[in-house]
């Protein structure tokens, strides 16, 4: 079941390397011995179905959970990401799930929190500048910069959390479902993003549900399930194969339902009986 | 990836920020005063309530006693604002970040305490005295935030352990005799009492922010066009600063025929003014508004939100100390009073009054000085109405609440309105 890819083309030198992490809410194990190597210039996408851990693996990367077992190698150096500044003087980049924006700050403010320009004197004009540049890299459709975040629909917000995670020129994005809000154009435009990205020799990894975007971009595919390790795979493997990993039978909801309209379009075929 | 190309936007082109057709942009007079209504309308209250308050309390104590309206009355009023003016400042610092302190009322009276103790009791120069007063606020606030970081404990809960904590400091160090007297004609008792500013320095002092206005206009209206952003028209930028300088020359006037505009307001008004930059101008403020709006969303952009909250706490409990002896410098002693009765609750209604709410994120430096204003004006309308403390108290607390109840249903039709 877990064909696993044997020499996957591993552009570059590892920049991530994750062995054994583990993380444990009271009772949960939302994760349970977590391998995964990300290499420069390589998209990783993680796959798996609700609750499979996804989201948390990027928070404990990003800084925001500290992981309660395993080693994070981050370009060939053990790190420990006590808090998000560390992974994110690290270089690590995150557009998060729930895109942690403040409302009440308008979009430019939202971009270069953190890292605002000139500290005591803060350069307005060169960050709206800057900003208006990465959000028209996006096609992003957004009326103004200066309105709060608060008034922004979902799609604008989640190409703003986008934004703000290229502007620090960093080494490695995760990006928990980027397109999961985002119309037709923009998704084309954050697919093309992490190409470019990626061929600027950053290491992206991208979460996902939509299997047509995964197989777009990614250079692999890393399955998990119930929070361990549950394949890899390359961008070409069969439907199939990745829903029955994701999933974890290959009588699953999926291919019954596959089977399902296959057997309405087709019944006089063979297999159309019960 | 960090470099800001800051070319102009080529000829024919829309600016920057103008290439989206939906949005109406304000391009005349009308249509500046449409968007100021509909922001209005959507919530977004800003300092409104608190100038149409102000106007309707004037307009009725003016009626009832002549007297209010009086340079000299003014004046005083002017006076009491300044002391708990700049404890209210040190409120607006609290109440961004979501948190509140209630014991600015004690530590202001320990401050108090400390200087009367050290400077007329043990003969230290004032200006030490002075400073060990502040430092103690400044230490106090350090201590909160210890608490509230590391422990975990509610802010309200914190400071009203020390408002009791710091009461008890007070008496304890103003010993049996209860009160000092600090010495008049002294320069400390001076400037709370009686100096005031030379009509030509406060007339020049007044020009000061219409001109910093043009000044800044002008400049950021240049540089945004330069970088093919769109900019406040000329028209715009000098109807502003001309409007302010107006307002501000009248009331310097109007206050010259009586006995002038005190020092201790200008030191107010001066303070009001850095915390507005800060709050505004620099990484520490935005940091502030962020972490009042989204703890979470703060952390993950990697602001040291504990450092934030510090911060906060640190700048209220300075301010009340500091606060505290500008009190002391204005009644001439340092008193078991001092600090007591409704300073708490006055400095705190005073940001809230003035626009500051009360759920973090939204505020500004502004609030604490139109707030005291109104508070000192109530206060100093029903004292020359004759009418008891008790009906003064019960009429702010009404402010309060009218206060409160503006800040929530602010609240409630911005989020429906998407302006959070
Ligand atoms: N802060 C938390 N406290 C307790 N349990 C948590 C916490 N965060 C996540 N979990 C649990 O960990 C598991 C994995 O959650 P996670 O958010 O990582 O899933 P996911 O793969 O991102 O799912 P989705 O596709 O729905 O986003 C879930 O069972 C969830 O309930
Ligand atoms: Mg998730």
């Amino acid at each position: 079941m877990t064909d696993t890819l044997q020499g996957a083309p591993a552009s570059g030198a590892p920049v991530l390397s994750l062995r054994g992490i583990s993380k444990h809410f009271g009772a949960v194990s939302a994760l349970t011995e977590i391998d995964l190597d990300v290499h420069a210039g390589e998209v990783v996408a993680l796959v798996g179905d609700n609750g499979a851990g996804k989201s948390t693996l990027v928070k404990i990367l990003s800084g925001v959970h500290q992981p309660s077992a395993g080693t994070i190698q981050f370009r060939g150096e053990t790190v420990t990401l006590n808090d998000p500044s560390a992974a994110l003087s690290l270089g690590i980049a995150t557009v998060f799930q729930d895109l942690a924006l403040c409302e009440n700050l308008d979009v430019v403010a939202n971009i270069f929190l953190g890292r605002e320009l000139d500290p005591l004197r803060m350069d307005e004009v060169t960050m709206e500048t800057r900003s208006w540049q990465l959000l028209n890299e996006l096609s992003a459709r957004i009326p103004s910069v200066r309105a709060p975040v608060a008034s922004l629909s979902g799609g604008q917000r989640q190409t703003v959390a986008i934004a703000r995670s290229l502007l620090l020129d960093p080494k490695l994005i995760l990006l928990d479902e980027p397109t999961a809000a985002l119309g037709v154009a923009q998704t084309a435009e954050v697919l093309d993003l992490i190409e470019r990205v990626r061929d600027r020799g950053l290491g992206v990894v991208m979460i996902s549900h939509n299997m047509e975007d995964v197989r777009a971009v990614a250079d692999r595919i890393v399955v998990l399930r119930l929070g361990r390790n549950n394949g890899e795979f390359a961008p070409d493997a069969s439907n199939e194969d990745l829903v029955s990993a994701i999933t974890g039978a290959s009588n699953n909801s999926v291919s019954r339902r596959a089977h399902r309209r296959h057997a309405q379009a087709a019944p006089h075929a063979p297999e159309a009986g019960q | 990836m960090t470099d800001s190309r800051n070319q102009a936007v080529p000829a024919g082109e829309p600016m920057l920020d103008r290439r989206d057709e939906r949005v109406a942009h304000a391009a005349t007079f009308g249509d500046t005063i449409r968007a100021f209504l509909d922001r209005i309308r959507s919530g977004d209250l800003g300092m409104l309530p608190v100038i149409i308050g102000l106007i309707i309390i004037w307009t009725v104590f003016s009626i009832l006693n002549p007297v209010f309206l009086t340079p000299n009355n003014l004046v005083n009023l002017l006076f009491d604002s300044s002391t708990v003016g700049i404890i209210s400042l040190g409120i607006v610092c609290m109440l961004m970040v979501g948190e509140i302190d209630l014991s600015v009322g004690s530590v202001s009276g320990v401050a108090s305490a400390i200087l009367g103790v050290l400077w007329v009791n043990h003969g230290v120069p004032a200006g030490f005295a002075i400073l060990a007063a502040v430092a103690f606020g400044a230490l106090v606030g350090f201590i909160y935030a210890q608490l509230y970081n590391r422990f975990g404990m509610p802010s309200f809960v914190v400071t009203l352990a020390g408002l009791l904590t710091f009461l008890g400091l007070q008496l304890w160090l103003l010993g049996s005799t209860g009160s000092i007297n600090l010495p008049y004609g002294s320069p400390l008792v001076r400037f709370g009492q009686l100096l005031v500013m030379p009509a030509a320095v406060s007339v020049i002092l007044a020009a000061l922010p219409g001109v910093l206005m043009l000044y800044t206009g002008f400049r950021t209206a240049a540089r945004r066009k330069a970088a093919g952003l769109s900019s406040q028209s000329s028209a715009a930028i000098v109807t502003r600063a001309v409007a302010v300088t107006v307002v501000a020359e009248i009331v310097v006037a109007y206050l010259n025929q009586g006995r002038g505009v005190p020092w201790m307001f200008g030191l107010f008004v001066g303070l009001v003014f850095a915390m507005q930059y800060a709050l505004t101008r620099t990484r520490w403020g935005r940091s502030m508004f962020a972490v009042g709006g989204n703890r979470e969303a703060a952390r993950r952009a990697g602001i040291n939100v504990r450092m934030i909250y510090t911060s906060a706490f640190v700048a209220c409990s300075t301010l009340a100390a500091f606060g505290g002896v500008m009190a002391a410098s204005r009644l001439a002693s340092s008193s078991q009073q001092a600090g007591t009765g409704d300073v708490n609750l006055n400095a705190i209604a005073a940001a809230v009054i003035g626009g500051t709410s009360l759920f973090g994120g939204r505020g500004s430096a502004y609030s604490a000085l139109l707030g005291i204003i109104v508070i000192q004006s109530i206060s100093s309308g029903l004292t020359l109405l004759d009418l008891s403390s008790s009906l003064r108290y019960m009429i702010t607390g009404g402010v309060l609440a009218i206060a409160v109840i503006v800040d929530s249903l602010a609240r409630r039709s911005r989020v429906s309105h998407g302006r959070a």
